[in-house]
């Protein structure tokens, strides 16, 4: 992720948050409605900045997700990776959205991303059979504006094209 | 990070078939385990990070804490001491007469186990999966499928095992079943997780079983993955349905399995013919 451009630190930092955020420990409520983390801020660079993060680097991130969550190896990577693709391939019109239609579409994304690692858990026999997994999606989209704004912060700060 | 090379569809295509192939190889072989390693050496930093203010508050409040408490603490724990002390001087002289008699019957029988303390780490896996990861790995020869403890009874096995950390599943997630008996009579049956962290299932006991509220549901060392007599759950419930052919029984665990900060890790199995035959009292050796 270091190279040719600048700014490679700044999506190395968020990445790293993430998935601090994505493991740090909370309240049996809290871990309930706890957003994915990971995806959200995927989703943010295959959209601000396609050129240099996509469809690669969301699937390492997913890897990485996999070894720090003891899932199955290539869960998250597969789902993310998917992620990464349909947002790249919709970037120029989700820059143009207002920042709620942008929720939306995130919100599509997040179901996609939880129905796959859903899917995979359900052929390995361990499907989580509560209607609560179906929450992190809609806090991920409510949690969009600010993590929109932060990380657009954050990447004009540090200049990343 | 490719800016030129192949179209984004044929990336995608490339790497949902490698996340596939990867997934299978994961699930039913064990092959994968040394990409995991290497791999956890990239998130062990951010586990640590995450670990890092429980740590520092729990070192805070170690440092902070007052004369007083401390005086209690020792005082108690010194009660305590004795307490488990003069139990453990009958416990030995029961040991060495069980081993006796069991030797003149002929049968082989390990006692003691050797332990070694683990702590975990404070992160946050899967909410819908009972997994919890410790600070033991391959380098203290932590292997896979071996018993975790805490001082109350079983918590659960190890599912994975990195270099430096290892992560472990509890028994009352819902792929885990463990082989148990009633403590009272010997009746030997298995507990299934239930996936909710202070219930397991007893689904395979007739409805004429003899087992009631308050039993004590030990480990049967049958499976050969768990030692036999250590406790591992409470019956809290027996409903006797006459319309199916098995009672519906519900345990709870004795492990404080979302307390815990420490745990054991047992070696099953250990030769103590060896080195132990003539040493007085069944000591921990860490």
């Amino acid at each position: 992720m270091y190279g040719r451009q600048q700014g490679g630190l700044a999506i190395l930092i968020s990445m790293i948050l993430a998935l601090a955020l994505t493991v740090i420990p909370m309240s049996d409520v809290l871990r309930l409605i706890k957003p994915e983390w990971c995806a959200l801020v995927v989703i943010y660079w295959c959209m601000a900045v396609p050129g240099r993060f996509s469809v690669g680097s969301g699937w390492f991130v997913g890897l990485l997700l996999d070894v720090l969550q003891g899932s199955l190896l290539g869960q998250h990577a597969l789902a993310m990776a998917l992620v990464a693709y349909i947002t790249v391939n919709l970037h120029q019109r989700l820059r143009v959205f207002p920042v709620w239609q942008q929720g939306l579409t995130v919100l599509m994304l997040l179901s996609l991303y939880q129905l796959l690692l859903l899917w995979f858990d359900g052929i390995i026999g361990l499907q989580p059979k509560a209607w609560t997994y179906w929450l992190p999606p809609i806090s991920g989209m409510l949690l969009w504006p600010w993590t929109y704004l932060l990380l657009r912060k954050l990447r004009r700060y540090y200049n990343v094209t | 990070m490719f800016t030129q090379g192949p179209s984004l569809t044929v990336r995608l295509v490339v790497l949902v078939l490698i996340s596939i192939l990867l997934m299978t190889l994961d699930h039913r072989q064990q092959h994968l385990s040394a990409v995991r390693s290497s791999l956890s050496i990239v998130v062990s930093p951010i586990q640590f990070l995450v670990d890092l203010p429980g740590n520092l508050g729990s070192w805070v409040t170690e440092n902070l804490s007052t004369r007083r408490t401390l005086l209690e603490d020792n005082a108690r724990l010194r009660s305590q001491h004795l307490l488990l002390e003069a139990q453990i001087q009958k416990t030995a002289a029961l040991e060495r007469e069980n081993r006796r008699l069991r030797e003149l019957l002929g049968s082989s029988f390990k006692v003691s186990d050797r332990v070694l303390i683990a702590e975990l780490y404070k992160v946050d896996l899967d909410p819908y999966k009972h997994l919890v990861r410790v600070n033991k790995g391959s380098g203290d020869e932590v292997y896979i499928d071996q018993p975790v403890l805490d001082s109350a009874g079983v918590m659960g096995q190890i599912i994975e095992v990195n270099p430096i950390y290892s992560t472990a599943r509890l028994i009352t997630d819902s792929s885990q079943v463990i082989p148990v008996q009633v403590n009272r009579n010997g009746l030997r049956t298995i507990a299934v997780g239930t996936g909710s962290l202070n219930q397991l299932s007893l689904p395979y006991l007739p409805n004429h079983a003899d087992i009631r509220k308050g039993d004590l549901l030990i480990t049967s060392g049958l499976g050969g993955i768990y030692p036999f007599g250590y406790p591992v759950a409470v019956v809290m419930d027996v409903v006797a349905d006459p319309g199916s052919p098995f009672a519906h029984i519900t345990a709870a665990p004795t492990a404080h399995l979302d307390r815990s900060r420490e745990v054991l890790l047992v070696w099953s199995g250990y030769n103590l013919e060896q080195d132990e035959i003539d040493t007085p009292g069944p000591e921990a050796r860490p």
